[in-house]
């Protein structure tokens, strides 16, 4: 982009749609504190990187090895890149801060449904499935003891279906039905697709649309999901980079531009 | 080494992958450390899969070892958080032998496993947990009970213990006694599965003389007493494809060439008969490393 297009600040032509994501990744942080940011995935990283550098300056984070870093890593850094280490975290102290409640993770769903239930584990019965995928992971712990957020980078009526096969992360039906001990500190967040941004802040807790990305219609995001989405009379547009926020992103976060591969440019 | 003891008073656990074979038994529970595709005691492994060693029960946070036990049809039933090459997220002979239904399968919450070790190594019956409420984990699992609080109203999931009839661990170092040393950043849950275990045996890159290890590491990388472990192997590239930092970097090709080996039998049978039914010796030749 030229030097003209820039001190207009970032428009819509001149940001990409990954970065609008890395953006609303970055907002699910706003407003958590010190609490370790836990982001599976490129857009969700990058997103986690520059809110701890912009809004969220007390936000923790990770190399997503076991090193919290004090300055942020370019996505796709060497494994002997030199890093600035504040703590250490392997595996055994993320479990440890997992039960304490003081992180908040974002992470994938190959299926999501109405109430947030998230399946990441298989596709098809649990019993034989038609297609293994990791296992449940670390997502029914997650979203009982802390807040979780996903990101899906494609939108579309595979991933946010009716009813998911296999409740790896628990939505808030379940989480009801299990009853309070599991709802006591169960919160699921934020979901950002590559379409908008949800969130289940309705009287029942099913989804709703919190923001659509630029130039994405209701009709358009209604007809990719599997269930009727909460339609709240006003929908904002999710909100584009600052000029700072693009710099940061292109230059400090991940200047290989790896987010294009999780969501292509348009 | 205490003056007047002679080596041969020390207590000496150094052995063979073969001799830790021979201490095995069909339908033994066991557990394997490390995580993902991360420094796996894969030449103990290796050595299993040439074995005529059937019907065991895998504890892991699983990766290419859960996958190749499925192939050789020795593991009846895994019990795992997840099971992933990590570069390669899903692991295809894991698939194949879900999707086929010819494993049985106990699928927990990552942190639910860790508490079943722990309470293993507690010699306590469970762990109460707030993971795995609400979760199909529930579902999938029957067999696991809720507990009540006897302080409050909660109502937690009772984590049974995991006891494994033999854990097996790769270190980086270790020394003839069975002390274990981690040199890399995370020695993931290495200690728990060797405390969950009656028997536990380690493998090592290499073995170091008595009172070696901190020219290699710092005090606190020595992470494994031989209190807990029973045997001790040296096995240069004994992790290997999987990675063992800061010794070697996973090997991504011959992973490759492990996850493309799903595709047909002949394929699989091409695997094995490469990298598996040969002695170690020969597969650090076969992966170029120096002897």
């Amino acid at each position: 982009m030229s030097a003209d297009e820039r001190s207009e600040g970032a428009t819509v032509r001149d940001v990409t749609l990954a970065e609008i994501c890395a953006v609303a990744c970055a907002e699910a942080w706003r407003g958590s504190g010190e609490v370790l940011a836990s982001p599976i995935g490129t857009i969700p990283t990058i997103g986690a990187r520059l809110a701890a550098i912009t809004f969220e300056p007390a936000l923790v984070y990770g190399d997503g090895d076991a090193s919290q870093l004090g300055a942020p890593l370019p996505i796709g850094a060497p494994a002997d890149a030199e890093k600035v280490v504040e703590a250490w975290l392997p595996f055994g102290n993320i479990f440890d801060i997992v039960w304490s409640g003081r992180r908040h993770v974002m992470m994938g769903a190959t299926q999501i449904d109405r109430f947030g239930n998230q399946n990441i584990a298989c596709i098809g019965p649990w019993a034989k499935p038609k297609a293994q995928l990791l296992g449940v992971r670390g997502a029914p712990g997650n979203t009982v003891n802390h807040p979780t957020s996903y990101w899906v980078p494609v939108h579309n009526l595979r991933a946010f279906v009716e009813q998911v096969d296999c409740a790896s992360g628990v939505g808030y039906d379940r989480a009801k039905a299990a009853g309070p001990t599991a709802q006591q500190y169960h919160h699921v967040h934020h979901v950002v697709s590559n379409k908008g941004v949800f969130d289940f802040e309705t009287p029942d807790h099913s989804m709703r649309i919190r923001s659509l990305h630029p130039g994405v219609t209701v009709e358009e995001v209604q007809e990719l999901t599997g269930f009727a989405l909460v339609v709240p009379d006003d929908i904002p547009t999710s909100r584009l980079p600052t000029d700072d926020e693009v710099r940061l992103i292109r230059e400090v976060l991940d200047p290989d531009n790896a987010r294009a591969v999780e969501v292509p440019d348009q | 080494m205490a003056d007047g003891m002679t080596d041969k008073q020390m207590t000496d656990k150094r052995m063979t992958e073969e001799d830790v074979v021979a201490e095995l038994r069909d339908g033994m529970t066991i557990g394997i450390a490390g995580w993902g595709s991360r420094r796996k005691p894969m030449s103990i492994v290796r050595a299993i899969l040439r074995s005529a060693l059937s019907d065991l029960t895998v504890v892991a946070y699983g990766g290419p070892e859960v996958g190749m036990l499925c192939a050789t049809g020795q593991a009846k039933k895994v019990v795992y958080g997840f099971v992933s090459l990590d570069s390669i997220a899903l692991e295809p002979h894991f698939r194949a032998a879900r999707q086929n239904a010819t494993i049985e399968a106990m699928e927990l919450d990552e942190g639910m496993l860790q508490w079943g070790l722990r309470a293993a190594a507690m010699r306590v019956d469970f762990l109460p947990c707030r993971a795995g409420l609400g979760s199909a984990v529930r579902d999938n699992n029957p067999g696991l009970k809720l507990v009540a609080s006897p302080y409050s109203d909660d109502e937690y999931l009772a984590m049974p213990a995991l006891k494994l009839d033999v854990a097996l661990l790769h270190a980086n170092r270790a020394d003839a006694r069975g002390n274990a040393q981690y040199l890399g950043p995370d020695w993931y849950f290495d200690d728990l599965f060797a405390m969950a275990a009656d028997r536990t045996f380690v493998s090592c890159e290499r073995i170091v003389e008595p009172g070696g290890f901190l020219a290699e590491g710092p005090e606190s990388s020595i992470r494994i007493s031989r209190i807990f472990t029973d045997g001790v192997v040296e096995a240069p590239y004994g992790a290997h494809f999987t990675h063992c930092v800061p010794d070697y970097q996973r090997d991504e090709q011959i992973q490759k060439e492990y996850a493309d080996s799903a595709k047909s039998p002949e394929a699989w049978a091409d695997f094995r008969a490469k990298y598996i039914d040969i002695p170690e010796a020969d597969y650090r030749r076969v992966i170029g490393a120096a002897q």
